[in-house]
């Protein structure tokens, strides 16, 4: 084979570094020394509990919606399902700020929905934790529902019709055959949507504010962070990293398939 | 709603009906039950789509209906059918044990999960792989997997059985082995049996009877051995490995194009003549002596065929004939040269077209 030609080796290996520098200057710039004693800090666990809890029942939410939402746009023919499936990967390329404000506008006191919510049930999301919820959820749907539909389209459908001759109902058919043979795009899926998720900023601070205990999430601290204490900017950048990184790897090999 | 009344009596009775963009299938099915009848024909003829429209997988068009045991089946989606089907390359759930397989068609009848897993597992003792119950279909042989889709799609108890194929993914040794199996296992079913090859062996072995169905349409039915014996296409000629013509019979002798075939039978009108090609003999000269089916050809290709040679013939006739491969040295056959070919009244077969 040879050598791998120059102008396709120099782009790579500058943009392998482009990815990996900044990281490194994380783990560089660190201070390890107080380490310790600022992870014990009471804002950073509170914020990182807050990111965890919000990031896993957003997914949680995307599940509940997002994999029979990708089912009917892989399995079912309704006039329409191109700008369906067109219209579900808005928020995939909104920018986030933008998102918020939308749901600002449908959600909010004053909102079209919103108002509803409130005279009805008494309920109201922005500016609270489930609206935190609500944010990230909205902004990490996309990539659950584009990763189990292209699961499903890549599913042989016989394995549905072979139920179907063994007397399974759509509804068995879906949660006994196909379900389970698309579980490895389902997971892969939730874990891109967790981690999407738990970065989310624009969106979060836009429509859930930036309440610490309440609805200040990671990553919204450590943005606050850098302006009075660029240290401890580092350090939940850190642990941000940290947990991440060990996600990816807890999944990898079982889920996310890598040559 | 068409004809829902037509099915009387037990068994299947159906006029299949698919029409898409090319193509157009159309074919009428009467299986009795405990009888096993074959679709046999070409790749594309149509034999796949008939069998998933008995399923219920592919929609029937006007004009089609499908009876079982006197009930109209045709309104109904393919899960509230009584059928099991075997498909070609099994379609075994991957994720789910030998057992649960097997088990799946009774759970979604209604039973218990219990109950389920021991119809599976007797079912499984029944083709033989109670060893095999906690495999994964991965981890299992084509033979075996095969044999768990027969016992998946018999768990249901169904009065109708569709096998697709259900050999042609073995290889040669195993698919000798799980044919007489096969046969045995549809012996013992009671149901009405429809089963696809374009294999004629499989057909043969597994059937009673035998419908042939070529672009759409039946071209011809009857029990095996009739069909073998009296092929009335090109396509079952090769199958069966007969040289067939058709002709003009007049007492006992038959007009194919440039030839006049004298034969055994007394026939008039359009007629078949088919003969073995080993029945086929070459000469180098003119022979001399009875007066015989003679004729003069071109030898377009020499082949290997099992233990013999197959000449291939071309003149006012094609035709193959089948010759040792000593009298091959003897004549000094090669490709281009022309020969003389005779063939026997009496090694013919003529019959009305």
């Amino acid at each position: 084979m040879g050598r791998p030609p120059w102008p396709l080796l120099i782009p790579a290996v500058i943009g392998m570094a482009f990815l990996v520098l900044p990281l490194a200057g994380l783990l560089v710039r660190a201070p390890w020394s107080t380490l310790p004693s600022r992870l014990a800090g009471a804002q950073v666990l509170e914020a990182l509990r807050l990111s965890l809890v919000t990031a896993t029942v957003a997914t949680a939410v995307c599940l509940l919606l997002g994999v029979p939402l990708a089912w009917l746009l892989a399995r079912v023919s309704f006039p329409g399902r191109r700008v369906v499936r067109a219209l579900i990967t808005v928020p995939l390329v909104l920018p986030p700020v933008v998102g918020g404000v939308a749901l600002l506008l449908v959600l909010g006191r004053r909102g079209l929905v919103g108002q509803w919510l409130d005279a009805t049930f008494g309920v109201s999301l922005p500016f609270t934790t489930a609206g935190v919820v609500v944010a990230e959820a909205f902004v990490a749907m996309p990539f659950l529902v584009i990763s189990v539909e292209g699961a499903l389209r890549g599913a042989d459908p016989r394995f549905e019709e072979a139920a179907a001759t063994l007397g399974a109902s759509r509804w068995t058919v879906f949660h006994r055959v196909t379900l389970p043979l698309v579980a490895p795009g389902v997971v892969a899926g939730a874990v891109l949507c967790w981690a999407r998720a738990l970065g989310e900023f624009g969106a979060t601070i836009t429509f859930a504010g930036n309440f610490p205990g309440r609805t200040q999430t990671m990553p919204l601290a450590v943005y606050l962070a850098l302006e009075t204490d660029p240290e401890s900017a580092i350090v939940l950048s850190l642990v941000l990293l940290v947990v991440s990184v060990a996600i990816l790897a807890a999944l990898r090999d079982r889920w996310v398939t890598s040559p | 709603m068409s004809g829902s009344g037509a099915a009387d009596g037990g068994g299947l009775r159906a006029r299949l009906v698919v029409t898409r963009a090319a193509f157009v299938l159309d074919i009428e099915l009467e299986v009795a039950p405990g009888e096993v009848l074959a679709l046999l024909g070409p790749n594309g003829a149509g034999k796949t789509t008939a069998l998933r429209a008995l399923a219920g997988l592919a929609a029937l068009s006007e004009g089609g209906r499908i009876g079982l045991d006197g009930r109209p089946l045709h309104d109904l989606p393919a899960e509230l059918r009584p059928i099991g089907m075997v498909f070609q390359d099994y379609l075994l759930f991957p994720h789910l044990s030998a057992l649960d397989n097997v088990a799946f068609g009774p759970r979604c009848h209604g039973a218990s999960k219990a109950e389920a897993r021991r119809t599976a597992a007797a079912l499984l003792e029944r083709v033989g792989l109670s060893a095999h119950a906690s495999a994964r279909p991965g981890t299992l042989s084509g033979g075996q997997a095969q044999r768990v889709a027969l016992a998946r799609a018999l768990a249901v108890g169904p009065r109708l059985l569709l096998l697709d194929e259900p050999l042609a993914a073995l290889d040669a040794h195993t698919r000798l082995e799980i044919r007489s199996q096969l046969r045995r296992h549809l012996d013992d079913f009671d149901g009405a049996a429809v089963l696809v090859t374009h294999d004629p062996l499989d057909a043969m072995v597994l059937a009673d009877r035998l419908v042939v169905v070529e672009d759409g349409a039946i071209v011809q039915t009857g029990p095996p051995a009739e069909v073998a014996r009296r092929p009335r296409t090109d396509y079952v000629a090769r199958l069966v490995g007969l040289n067939l013509y058709r002709g003009t019979a007049s007492d006992r002798r038959v007009e194919v194009g440039g030839m006049s075939f004298s034969v055994v039978e007394h026939l008039q009108g359009p007629a078949f003549v088919a003969f073995s090609p080993a029945a086929v003999a070459l000469y180098r000269a003119r022979p001399d002596g009875t007066p015989r089916n003679l004729w003069q050809a071109r030898i377009e290709g020499i082949e290997r065929h099992g233990d013999n040679v197959r000449v291939h013939l071309e003149g006012p006739i094609t035709a193959f004939a089948d010759i040792t491969p000593a009298a091959v040295a003897d004549l000094d056959l090669t490709p281009g040269q022309a020969i003389w070919a005779s063939v026997k009244a009496t090694e013919t077969h003529a019959y009305p077209a």
